[in-house]
């Protein structure tokens, strides 16, 4: 890492993580009296200890000028196993709280091990964890390889992937601690927001001068996909944050937006989380990876354009169905139910164009449990996007919302969807990234495929049986007008459901610890003998029979 | 022109429709036009082409 650096960028690490080391110092003086004070002592750390990280190193020889004909991998790897490390604590406390909903008296009266506390280290977990991971280092693999250009610098790249990992940590830390701000996916504080746009910003500046540098004159679209994830999820999460801290020595802040305003901005960004993180980016990842994994280009280029345009507009203005019968003006409830119906068209062209580039490849996907992964996203992304523009209309809405099929549906999307084509990508990429010839074990690939797709489709039914039921316990009425059913009686009727969801996510869990093993048992594999010579020399072709 | 509800509503109902069947055909004709078919299929080859992989430097 630090010996990739040059000199120049070593000194300017130094100077980047001593600055943070003194924000973290500020904040921990500042908030002494505040559990900002704890998140300054963690700043403090990761500042320190990676300047004298770099400072140990500073000496050492610098990069040779043999780098520029590579590729800049070095983000990527590591990106990947913090991905599956987010991934098994992401899932665990994902199957922790699953279990918590079944069996509540587990929290053993401990404050950090609540339901409130550790639902979103659950959500955040996986999807700024493991998804936020998995596309910051696919997008780096793809942005190079689609512009034939090596990465602008050696410093951005981990200022991006550190820096969002050092905001994750902060996320996460302060849910145990039970510091939020109560907004959906948005939980983490002012100053967590605002490092958080830093990172960002730099993110969006890699992926201009990288493409600035170009070789290939067309962006490739899974480009198009990633960066419009890191643009509209900049916008979305800058004005959704806007607030004020009631003290700059406080954690505590107030948001600019309140009532009614507060809850549509807090949809049109929790929405459009779902459509710019775990959407596009995913989409971006499934345009390059799905294609080269089957060896077939894409079935339609085109369509994958009006895809992205269509995604790119609907998506904006869907977010008012989360407010179904509320006090949001009707029509923009109605605008939203109509454009996430419309959302379907060109949602179900990138599905189909998915799955029509498959093919005449069928029998890879057959043999080949990686590419399996691949097929399978695409089947459910177009599950969910069909189950999705449904539950959006309002009629559907009145029974589904605030029941556990809204749950089943996002994890039809965030298992079948976000999480297969990301483990598909990742196991295409894991044995080139680390330079072995294969993966350790195809059989584990093979078993964790199984794991996984049990382990949503027990997710899944589960939570669409709770959720029906619920919604019909709680609209049945008696004769005389009263509700049939208490609440407590629903909770009853749903606890077989939640035990079965609970197994569910175990086997997910399951699948995810197989994959840490076997990508860590293929770094552990010795390199191929011929690796470097190989690297830099043509390999002579072979002498065919007869020649 | 005054900045209350109706005004705002009454422009989202309006400039909304016009902008989005303008950005809808923007993006049609652009994705149709015949000149740019033949960039589009070399870029759809793009992932699947074996080349070695290393930045082109020239």
């Amino acid at each position: 890492m630090i010996a990739d650096l040059t000199r120049a960028e070593r000194l300017w690490a130094m100077l980047i993580l001593g600055a943070l080391g003194l924000i973290g110092l500020a904040m921990a003086i500042g908030g002494r009296n505040d559990l900002l004070g704890i998140h300054g002592w963690i700043v403090l750390a990761a500042g320190l200890g990676g300047f004298i990280a770099v400072m140990r190193g500073l000496d050492a020889p610098e990069p040779s000028a043999e780098r520029l004909n590579e590729y800049y991998d070095a983000p990527t790897r590591v990106g990947l196993i913090l991905t599956l490390l987010w991934a098994v604590v992401g899932m665990g406390v994902g199957f922790w709280v699953a279990a918590l909903l079944a069996w509540p008296d587990m929290t053993f009266d401990v404050p950090w091990l609540s339901f409130g506390r550790l639902r979103p280290v659950h959500t955040s977990g996986v999807i700024f964890g493991f998804g936020g991971n998995a596309l910051i280092a696919t997008s780096f693999h793809v942005l190079q390889r689609t512009t034939r250009a090596r990465l602008p610098d050696q410093i951005s790249p981990w200022f991006v992937l550190l820096g969002y990992n050092l905001f994750c940590i902060i996320a996460a830390s302060g849910y145990l601690m039970g510091l939020t701000q109560s907004k959906e996916y948005a939980e983490p504080e002012w100053y967590a927001d605002i490092w958080l746009v830093v990172v960002w910003v730099v993110y969006f500046a890699i992926y201009m001068r990288t493409l600035a540098r170009r070789k290939e004159p067309h962006i490739y679209v899974a480009n198009w996909y990633y960066m419009a994830f890191i643009l509209v999820v900049a916008i979305l999460h800058i004005v959704n944050n806007l607030a004020v801290p009631i003290s700059l020595g406080s954690a505590k802040s107030y948001s600019l937006f309140s009532g009614v305003q507060d809850a549509m901005t807090q949809w049109w960004y929790g929405h459009n989380a779902v459509a710019f993180f775990l959407t596009a980016g995913f989409l971006g990842m499934m345009y390059y990876y799905l294609p080269k994994r089957a060896g077939r280009p894409i079935f339609s280029y085109r369509m994958s354009i009006i895809s992205f345009w269509g995604i790119t507009f609907m998506y904006m203005w869907a977010g008012s169905h989360h407010l179904h019968y509320t006090a949001l003006p009707h029509w923009v409830q109605t605008l939203g139910m109509a454009f996430s119906v419309v959302l379907l068209v060109p949602s179900w062209a990138s599905a189909g164009n998915a799955l029509l580039t498959l093919n005449g490849a069928w029998h890879k996907v057959r043999d080949d449990a990686v590419l399996r992964f691949m097929a399978l996203a695409a089947i459910f992304y177009g599950i969910t996007t069909f189950e999705g523009s449904f539950m959006a209309i309002r009629a559907v809405n009145s029974l589904s919302h605030y029941t556990d099929w809204t749950i089943g549906h996002v994890h039809a999307g965030a298992l079948g969807w976000v999480a297969m084509i990301t483990f598909g990508s990742l196991y295409s990429i894991v044995p080139s990234m680390f330079r072995r010839e294969r993966i350790y074990s195809q059989k584990l690939v093979e078993v964790h495929f199984w794991l996984a797709l049990s382990g949503t489709v027990i997710y899944v039914f589960a939570m669409w049986n709770s959720g029906v039921i619920q919604g019909l316990m709680w609209r049945t009425y008696t004769e005389s007008g009263g509700l049939t059913y208490s609440f407590i009686d629903s909770l009853v009727a749903m606890h077989p459901y939640y035990i079965a969801r609970a197994f569910g996510g175990l086997l997910f869990l399951l699948g995810a610890l197989t994959a840490l093993y076997n990508v860590v048992m293929t770094i552990r594999m010795p390199a191929p003998a011929a690796d470097d010579a190989a690297l830099d020399i043509p390999a002579k072709p072979a002498l065919q029979a007869g020649e | 022109m005054p900045f209350d509800h109706d005004t705002v509503v009454g422009f989202s109902k309006s400039f909304g429709l016009f902008y989005l069947v303008a950005l809808s055909v923007i993006a049609l004709v652009w994705t149709y036009w015949p000149s740019n078919k033949k960039g589009f299929d070399e870029a759809a080859k793009r992932p699947v082409l074996e080349e070695e992989d290393r930045p082109w430097r020239g």
